[in-house]
């Protein structure tokens, strides 16, 4: 695992409010993310928990509300947060290699190699193979290996076991243990445990 | 930042030479209208060589226009678009990278492809380099005002119908000097000038594009 400390942060949110298409989804979500800590966001479908998400990587403008980041000299949070949401954000004519390869010089922040990533999350052999031959739970571990390839302090994760085994859900688990050890923050969007121990439960919607 | 930047440039060419897509696409279509027009015009050999630069040009134009509409939707769609926006690099350079790889596997096989073509619409031998020259300074402008538009329709699901409208008008000026230039080798007017009015086009094109495809692209839902 990697052993950077990152630096002290705090991603604060206060009083969001979503809207979309004229219906109000949530009012007033508010909480605070600093170094080390894991919050699992659950609520029922179409509580709005990708639009939440959507919110803090800055593709969603809040109907009210703030969201702020403290530390890290300032970055802003697009660049603080890795996402990995419903959508890979991978290319499937490309290999599991390149595709991390692509996101790691993309991001440019320095972390594990490809080939060392795809070994994390159990797809060692993975790497030269198109993507579009994989299976969808092999290739949400891929968009999650991008997590390593590239180290940021902040993930937001959206629904990251869906389509994972057991096995994988627990090498999740423990990469998430890991990254918060490193000092790194988490925020999921979950229907079922994360298997970490402190996790905070901010529930949204009614 | 340049790593990100040739990380964009260098996945685009894979994916345009892997995936089938863009490239050959532009250049089969290319081909298609150039060898089909002179059997519909019939064998009226002169006309064919005074309208040959038209018809190469148009040609070159819609070409151009194919897969425009893919340039940002598959990005957006896959959500990797969401990763560049990501990145430590400015919006604005992505575009430009990501346009720039759509010229060198559109614009550049087209520039390349249309002296061979030349001879199908009886393009005389002193007018092929001029029309070489003008495809050349001229394409890019073509990629670049199109990138304007794929970023305004990137996230329409039918942004392919509505995109050749918004790009057409923008075109003219392009395709105007684009010809007069190609001409200038049958007559007597000047070829050094519509070629410099091409690059300032295409230079124009490539900040003005690159700035609003972005700002398009930047805007939250």
């Amino acid at each position: 695992m990697t052993q950077i400390r990152f630096q002290t942060f705090a991603l604060t949110a206060e009083g969001l409010a979503c809207r979309r298409g004229g219906r109000a989804i949530f009012d007033g979500v508010g909480f605070r993310l600093a170094n080390g800590e894991v919050i699992a966001l659950t609520g029922r479908n179409g509580a709005g928990k990708s639009s939440l998400i959507a919110m803090l990587s800055g593709r969603l403008r809040p109907e009210a509300g703030s969201i702020r980041l403290e530390g890290l000299d300032d970055m802003p949070l697009a660049e603080a947060a890795h996402l990995v949401g419903h959508r890979d954000g991978l290319k499937t004519a490309l290999t599991a290699a390149e595709n991390l390869r692509f996101a790691q010089e993309l991001l440019g922040a320095p972390g594990l190699s490809p080939s060392e990533a795809l070994a994390a999350v159990g797809l060692p052999h993975a790497g030269a193979l198109p993507v579009g031959y994989l299976s969808a739970g092999q290739r949400r571990r891929v968009a999650l290996a991008r997590l390593l390839v590239s180290s940021r302090p902040i993930w937001l994760l959206d629904e990251p076991m869906a389509a994972l085994d057991t096995g994988s859900q627990a090498m999740l688990s423990q990469l998430m243990q890991g990254h918060l050890a490193a000092g790194g923050a988490i925020l999921a969007a979950t229907h079922g445990p994360l298997g970490l121990d402190g996790a905070r439960d901010l529930r949204i919607g009614p | 930042m340049t790593s990100a930047f040739l990380a964009i440039l260098r996945r685009d060419l894979a994916l345009a030479v892997r995936a089938g897509g863009g490239g050959e696409l532009a250049l089969v279509f290319f081909l298609t209208v150039v060898v089909l027009i002179p059997f519909a015009l019939g064998p009226d050999l002169n006309l064919l060589s005074r309208i040959g630069p038209a018809i190469l040009w148009l040609g070159a134009l819609l070409a151009t226009l194919i897969g425009l509409d893919r340039l940002f939707q598959a990005d957006e769609e896959d959500g990797s678009l969401d990763l560049i926006r990501s990145a430590p690099l400015p919006l604005e350079l992505a575009v430009f990278a990501k346009a720039l790889a759509h010229w060198l596997t559109t614009g550049l096989p087209l520039t390349l492809a249309a002296p061979l073509l030349g001879l199908l619409v009886a393009l005389p031998g002193e007018g092929v380099l001029p029309l070489t020259a003008s495809l050349a300074l001229g394409t890019p402008a073509l990629s670049f005002i199109g990138a304007a538009a794929a970023g305004l329709t990137a996230s329409l699901r039918r942004g392919g119908l509505i995109l050749p409208i918004l790009v057409a008008p923008l075109c003219v000026p392009v395709l105007i000097f684009g010809v007069s230039a190609s001409d200038a080798a049958r007559g007597p007017m000047p070829l050094q000038s519509p070629l410099l009015i091409l690059a300032a086009l295409s230079l124009m094109a490539a900040v003005v594009g690159c700035i609003a495809a972005a700002a398009a692209l930047r805007q939250p839902d």
